[in-house]
């Protein structure tokens, strides 16, 4: 299976979430993994519940079921490429010099297809390493990637470098990259919610990943509410059963407590409302279902992942882990 | 609850002023920025002002939503507006190529700009590199308000990485074109002369090793080629980038910066706010999108939830006179979706039901066992309390127990107002912590829709929601 997972998806569908719960789950079975942040929000730090990340690779968590890892690096670009000036071409104080005149600031602001070549070519640096045994250093990869519009830009920006510098040392790394994020190896997900835009985007996002070639792989949709009541429900209790779940309520908020004889007339002025949130709540499903479908037609691995009612906290990220596992995300 | 404390977000008065000629909306991605920014632009327009709205993110919906196909980098009137006030609406997406190619093309002569449109350094960068987008959305900006055919810009910002770099971007232009590095690299230009550039110029000897080393001799040229070729350029983008960073501090200038009720994006919204008080830019105030509401916010979650389970948990027997309904239902546990809760022997049914009603659901518990439920039901929603009547019409099709079946429908019920007032409070605090920080800073809350924005008339309501803030404000805070 692949060992680089890049995981994107539109603003606000919770990517960062997911990408930390992905590598907690495929680090199960004590296993090593390394999840790496690249936009500088440290957002990895605040789920995690740790201080903000150093630029080195640090554990952040044990997996559950025993002795697994998960690493986390956030990727700082100019650190990297004066770490890459260093490896590559050791220039030592000329590195120093470049940057003392601005040029790394150039290379990681101005030009800024540089700065995604950098933090693409530490991701699969990471992939690629092996200890003194020769065994892989991190078995599997995670990167926290940019938002749908812009990951297949961001991804085959090795390409374009390769085509701008056409020999030496830059064109060599921006190949040696590429081979690795078009190879099986690489394996880009979607991170959607069941909404119009967030859909759609990931359809087009995957129609250019494919059109580029990179591998794709799988769809998570995140934050998926249950179903409580369908739309044949909502019309019997708005309609044929009004006045009965209008007592029914008002009964069952007086045993427990509220309503009833203390508010006499509440679970009467409740119901509409309480109906009309019904409504909402189906009109929704039947947006979900639309989504569902559309994803379904892409024919990808596809993961759900339910609505934490309280937001993501440590806790809930165990358990969207436990969750991708138990959905088949390590096989 | 705390909205009461802080201000309300007007903006209407904002959208009416003549002096104000640019509203900028930002925040970080995924919190309907773009929408907003069309639904002031709609509804400024539809109060009688010539708008420009420019939009960053390449959505379709939206342009649709407006009635055009495509937009481009050309502002295109919008069809259907209510120009009854006089007003209009014009559209444009950002075209980072295109409007980088323009400036080049206004500000080089012909054989220049040629060379640079051709140069390959120079169409990785226009295509979009990251980065060049939030400088050309500030140069555009700078276009359309020189241009002075509008009454008002809305700016939409791009959705990069974080809300801030939008303002970052000229800054850093103007650092890179300060530094040093721009004057090694065209050092050799101006010996050489643009064209052949020799690489051993003074300018280079030092540098010119290290350079060649990473980045190879031909990109290196390229890089080289591009600098010089743009070298009169610069000063042009340097006093046009500072212009356009002082348009923004204007007083004709309004920043509102956009939210969802979530922790990260009012995280980034607090970070923004601060740093537009640091640049001395004029915050309207905050425009909070998909806000819960209830207009059954008297019922707290905790009541709904333990109402629910005790509905489906059968501990409403417990005392319950009405026990002479015992046992007389079929096997409760059937009628219950499955899986919704343990379902206890006795279950809900005969404890739920009122006394005056008791007999009614009795009779009619008895009845379905003969599988038809085909009892017509009265038209009855209007009355409150038809005895007889309400649970005849219980003729759920998925229960053969009507009473068991309502008992369902109203744990649902209640279960959902649970859902919906714990996200309400879950908002409540996210935003309560905002506005701990940020006293100072005018809020307007949008209430959250079911599904996305089509049309005019989906943007139109959101105006209308983003406008009237006083009357949702009282409803849902209670």
């Amino acid at each position: 299976m692949s060992r680089l997972h890049v995981v994107s998806g539109k603003g606000g569908t919770g990517k960062t979430t997911v990408a930390a719960a992905l590598a907690l789950a495929l680090a199960a079975e004590g296993k090593r993994t390394l999840l790496v942040e690249v936009e500088g929000r440290q957002g990895i730090a605040q789920l995690f519940e740790t201080e903000a990340l150093p630029y080195e690779e640090r554990r952040i968590a044990v997996a559950p079921g025993g002795g697994g890892e998960v690493y986390a690096l956030a990727i700082d670009a100019e650190r990297a490429l004066l770490d890459y000036l260093q490896m590559f071409y050791k220039l030592g104080s000329a590195g120093r010099a470049l940057k003392k005149i601005g040029a790394i600031d150039f290379a990681t602001t101005i030009a800024p297809g540089l700065r995604d070549v950098l933090l693409t070519g530490k991701a699969c640096e990471a992939v690629r390493r092996k200890d003194r045994t020769g065994r892989y250093a991190y078995d599997h990869v995670v990167m926290d990637a940019p938002p749908t519009g812009r990951i297949t830009r961001f991804l085959n920006v090795n390409d374009e470098v390769a085509g701008l510098a056409r020999i030496g040392p830059i064109h060599n790394q921006a190949q040696a990259v590429m081979r690795v994020l078009k190879s099986p190896q690489t394996a880009v997900h979607f991170v959607t919610l069941l909404e119009e835009m967030p859909v759609q985007e990931t359809v087009d996002g995957i129609a250019d990943l494919r059109a580029a070639q990179l591998p794709v792989g799988g769809v998570v949709i995140n934050m998926v509410r249950p179903e409580v009541l369908d739309e044949a429900d909502v019309e019997v209790a708005a309609n044929g059963s009004r006045a009965a779940v209008a007592r029914t309520l008002s009964h069952a908020l007086d045993r427990t407590g509220f309503g009833g004889t203390r508010h006499p007339g509440l679970a009467e002025r409740l119901v509409d409302p309480l109906v009309a949130q019904a409504r909402e709540h189906t009109e929704r499903l039947a947006l979900e279902r639309r989504g569902r479908r559309e994803i379904a037609d892409l024919a990808l691995p596809t993961y759900e992942l339910e609505l934490l009612g309280d937001g993501v906290d440590l806790a809930g990220l165990y358990r969207m882990a436990r969750e991708l596992r138990k959905q088949g995300v390590s096989e | 609850m705390s909205l009461d404390m802080a201000s309300v977000l007007d903006v209407d008065p904002l959208l009416d002023n003549p002096r104000t000629r640019i509203v900028v909306c930002c925040g970080s991605g995924g919190v309907g920025k773009t929408t907003t920014a069309a639904a002031l632009g709609l509804r400024a327009a539809e109060r009688g002002r010539k708008v420009v709205v420019l939009t960053i993110d390449p959505a379709r919906r939206l342009a649709q939503s407006m009635g055009i196909e495509e937009l481009d980098n050309v502002p295109r009137r919008v069809p259907g507006i209510d120009a009854s006030a006089g007003g209009e609406l014009y559209a444009m997406m950002l075209d980072m190529k295109r409007t980088f190619d323009e400036i080049v093309e206004a500000h080089a002569d012909e054989e220049r700009a040629r060379a640079i449109l051709e140069n390959p350094f120079y169409q990785s960068l226009s295509a979009g590199f990251a980065g060049t987008q939030e400088y050309m959305a500030m140069e555009k900006l700078g276009q359309l308000r020189a241009r002075d055919e509008w009454d008002l810009i809305v700016v939409d910002t791009p959705p990069s990485r974080s809300a801030l770099d939008f303002l970052d971007a000229p800054g850093r232009l103007g650092s890179f074109l300060d530094g040093k590095f721009i004057k090694v690299l065209m050092a050799p230009a101006k010996i050489g002369g643009r064209a052949g550039m020799k690489f051993l110029g003074v300018g280079m000897s030092v540098m010119s090793g290290p350079l060649n080393k990473l980045m190879g001799t031909q990109l290196l040229r390229d890089v080289q080629t591009f600098v010089a070729a743009m070298d009169t350029m610069f000063g042009g983008f340097r006093t046009r980038a500072d212009a356009t960073y002082r348009l923004l501090q204007a007083p004709g200038t309004a920043f509102l910066v956009v939210a969802a009720p979530e922790r990260d994006a009012l995280r980034e919204a607090a970070y923004f706010v601060e740093r537009l008080a640091a640049e001395r830019m004029p915050l309207a105030g905050l425009v909070l999108n998909r806000v819960h509401g209830s207009e059954a916010a008297r019922l707290p979650a905790d009541r709904a939830l333990a109402a629910a389970e005790a509905l489906l948990d059968g501990s409403l027997l417990d005392g319950s006179s009405d026990g002479v309904l015992d046992g007389r239902f079929g096997p409760p546990g059937e009628a219950l979706t499955a899986g919704a809760t343990k379902t206890s022997e006795n279950l809900d049914g005969s404890g739920i039901v009122d006394r005056d009603s008791g007999q009614a659901a009795s009779r009619t518990a008895r009845a379905p066992g003969t599988d038809a439920p085909t009892v017509p039901s009265t038209p009855e929603s209007g009355l409150p309390q038809p005895a007889p009547s309400g649970a005849t019409t219980a003729q759920d099709v998925t229960s053969q127990d009507p009473v068991a079946s309502t008992a369902r429908l109203t744990a649902g019920l209640l279960r959902l107002h649970a859902e919906r007032m714990q996200v309400l409070a879950r908002e409540r605090r996210t935003r309560d912590r905002f506005t701990a920080l940020h006293p100072e800073v005018a809020v307007a809350e949008v209430a959250a829709l079911p599904g996305d924005v089509h049309d005019l008339t989906g943007l139109r309501a959101i105006g209308e929601r983003l406008a009237h803030q006083t009357a949702e404000a009282i409803e849902a805070t209670g």
